[in-house]
């Protein structure tokens, strides 16, 4: 045993080698030498969406509990670390954060209570429940957003200690940093017991209480780690990427697009969630890009959010149909195709 | 003093208008009973089919000829759905299929809002929307007009799964689908004529809610509103949806008025979910709906 964790920490594979490239690239090249235009418009939604992706992921692609409320938790995140801010002026930005984090968790388990009686279509709809009265508590109430007239908040500037990150390149490595780390320890967690425990109810609930899962700790655990890490997207959503939010922005519309992330992706894989949430970004860019060379002037705003609604649809239907098991699956298929290499035992 | 007369005239209102929540949902229950898809497209197709008839009329075209032109429009639009969405995702999970008609939605409403352009047309179908007055309640003609015909569809389907062949095909597959199969029945066949019946009643309901709203985008939002009245009634029964949707038009009407004000108002958004959602923790398959049986 001994000599066997000595190899695999000694030798470099291919695999760390990739992930060392890759976050020399992150760090060191993309701020740099990114503009300010893809570093705002591009790089830092495609971070924030990838982390609500992957939040989402862990209820609905490892748990199997569909919820179509995201964006009430990402909205919760970005109105508590508001109020933390601006109410508990003392605390550090990253406690501000994590603590934001934590009431969209708190909030993701009230609303994940049902999951306990309903499954499936019951249950989803019932998720709408959080998406519809989180909106509406944060319209009406002018305590959240400190009693502007239209519930907008405008984010302070991200700073850490002395350290300020105000510039589009600066908010993006504080995305990134965070982004990252949540989603390594995403990756440990649903390598755990825990991890295992929502495959298990994800594939057959009744079979998974027979060989002793614990139904109740399960299901709230999806729920309230997902909403955590929908939470703190909301933060950054609001804090890097926006830095001015009302609550209209939240609305199902915002949901239905991660769940698409999801599924574009690829349901119950974490890499998926990041390839799904680019494509979504950089989709509509393309589209207009396009649209504007092919067709000119006919192409105006309206015709090009209907056909980018249509073109999303279909491609949802198109990849259900084809691949449901999303972009990763053609990628993996891709570069096993190039060279083969070990699978791991979970993908994910 | 409590006004009794304000009471009743919230709660008939209540109740009229949760008619047209039913006329919505029957269309989501007669999907969801025979194939196990929940369509969230329905609302997608109420739109589209509101929005082909107004533009049609605008065009020029007379009303029974638009209005026979939107249902053929409809049941081509609902065997169209079935060949290509359905027919190759049978036999999946039905969670994978909901995705899909929510992909479908986005379709949809795209295509009907580019073919026929994003703004808000009136609709008239020749009944004003004056209210009357029955012994000192105020009732409005249209809602009165939607409840007729809401009960008017519900008694046709009544009676068309009762004495037709379809129908009875209609039920022996919503009744077990292998045994449908086994005994010869064509599955695609009846889902693609459920479809189109589906298509129907998203013009029943896409011009009873036209007339009152206006014929725009936040038409396909009526969807939204169905939902509670699904989880009340149970996804598959005709007679809950019915039922749910007097339920919810009249929870909400009342909870705006008597409970809205403690809280700023404007709960009519959520007010349906939650008792929707309250009742489901004692009833978890909704009034009629029928109790899953799982085995390991």
């Amino acid at each position: 045993m001994a000599l066997l964790a000595s190899t695999k920490t000694n030798r470099p594979t291919a695999e760390t080698l990739w992930i060392g490239i890759g976050i020399v690239v992150a760090y060191g090249v993309v701020p740099l030498a990114g503009s300010d235009y893809l570093l705002d418009a591009v790089l830092t939604p495609f971070l924030v969406l990838a982390l609500a992706a992957v939040g989402l992921n862990v209820l609905t692609g490892y748990a199997g509990q569909v919820s179509l409320g995201s964006a009430a938790f990402l909205a919760v995140g970005a109105y508590a670390a508001y109020n933390l801010h601006l109410r508990v002026p003392g605390l550090p930005l990253l406690v501000d954060v994590v603590l934001a984090g934590g009431i969209a968790a708190a909030i993701g388990i009230v609303f994940g209570l049902p999951s306990l009686r309903l499954r499936g279509f019951y249950l989803a709809v019932s998720t709408l429940a959080a998406q519809f009265f989180v909106q509406w508590a944060l319209t009406k109430f002018g305590w959240f957003s400190n009693d502007n007239p239209s519930g907008v908040i405008d984010a302070p500037v991200l700073r850490i200690g002395s350290v300020s990150f105000a510039t589009a390149a600066e908010r993006y490595v504080f995305s990134l940093t965070i982004v990252v780390v949540l989603t390594l320890l995403t990756l440990r967690l649903l390598r755990s017991q825990s991890g295992r425990n929502f495959i298990a109810v994800r594939d057959h609930e009744i079979a998974a209480k027979v060989i002793g899962v614990p139904l109740l700790r399960t299901k709230l655990l999806a729920f309230g780690i997902s909403s955590f890490l929908i939470g703190v997207a909301g933060v950054l959503w609001a804090f890097a990427y926006l830095r001015t939010v009302e609550p209209a922005g939240f609305n199902l519309d915002r949901s239905f697009q991660i769940l698409f992330i999801i599924i574009i992706g690829g349901l119950a894989s974490l890499r998926g969630s990041f390839i799904g949430a680019a494509f979504i970004v950089v989709f509509p860019l393309l589209l207009s890009r396009i649209g504007a060379a092919v067709l000119g002037r006919v192409f105006d705003s309206g015709v090009l959010e209907m056909s980018q609604h249509i073109v999303i649809g279909a491609l949802i239907i198109v990849f259900l149909i084809a691949e449901p098991r999303g972009l990763i699956a053609l990628w993996d298929r891709a570069w096993s195709a190039l060279r083969p290499a070990r699978r791991p035992a979970i993908p994910t | 003093m409590f006004d009794y007369q304000f009471l009743i005239e919230v709660l008939i209102g209540g109740l009229l208008s949760g008619v047209m929540y039913s006329l919505v949902a029957i269309g989501f229950v007669l999907i969801y009973k025979t194939s196990g898809v929940l369509n969230f497209a329905q609302g997608a197709m109420l739109l589209f089919a509101a929005l082909t008839f107004v533009s049609l009329v605008e065009r020029g075209t007379p009303f029974a000829a638009a209005l026979a032109a939107t249902l053929a429009i409809m049941i081509v639009l609902g065997i169209a759905v079935e060949r290509t969405v359905l027919r190759p995702l049978v036999n999946q999970p039905p969670i994978t299929l909901f995705m899909a008609t929510l992909g479908l939605s986005y379709v949809i409403e795209g295509a009907a809002q580019l073919l026929w352009g994003t703004q808000v047309h009136g609709l008239d179908i020749g009944i004003s929307d004056t209210p009357f007055d029955v012994a000192g309640v105020l009732i409005s003609r249209l809602d009165l007009f939607a409840a007729a015909v809401a009960g008017g569809l519900v008694a046709l389907f009544a009676l068309f799964f009762r004495y037709t062949r379809t129908g009875l095909s209609f039920r022996a597959v919503a009744d077990d689908q292998f045994a449908a199969l086994a005994v010869g029945l064509r599955l695609p066949r009846v889902w693609g004529a459920v479809w189109a019946v589906a298509g129907i009643v998203a013009l029943v309901g896409g011009l009873s809610w036209g007339a009152r709203l206006g014929v725009q985008f936040s038409l396909s939002l009526v969807v939204l509103k169905a939902l509670p009245v699904l989880v009340l009634g149970g996804f598959d029964s005709i007679a809950g949806a019915i039922v749910g949707g007097l339920l919810v038009g009249a929870i909400e009407k009342l909870a705006e008025v008597y409970v809205g004000p403690f809280f700023g108002g404007g709960i009519e958004v959520w007010a349906a979910y939650v008792v929707a959602l309250g009742f489901l923790l004692i009833r978890p398959s909704g009034l009629f709906g029928q109790k899953l049986v799982e085995r390991v």
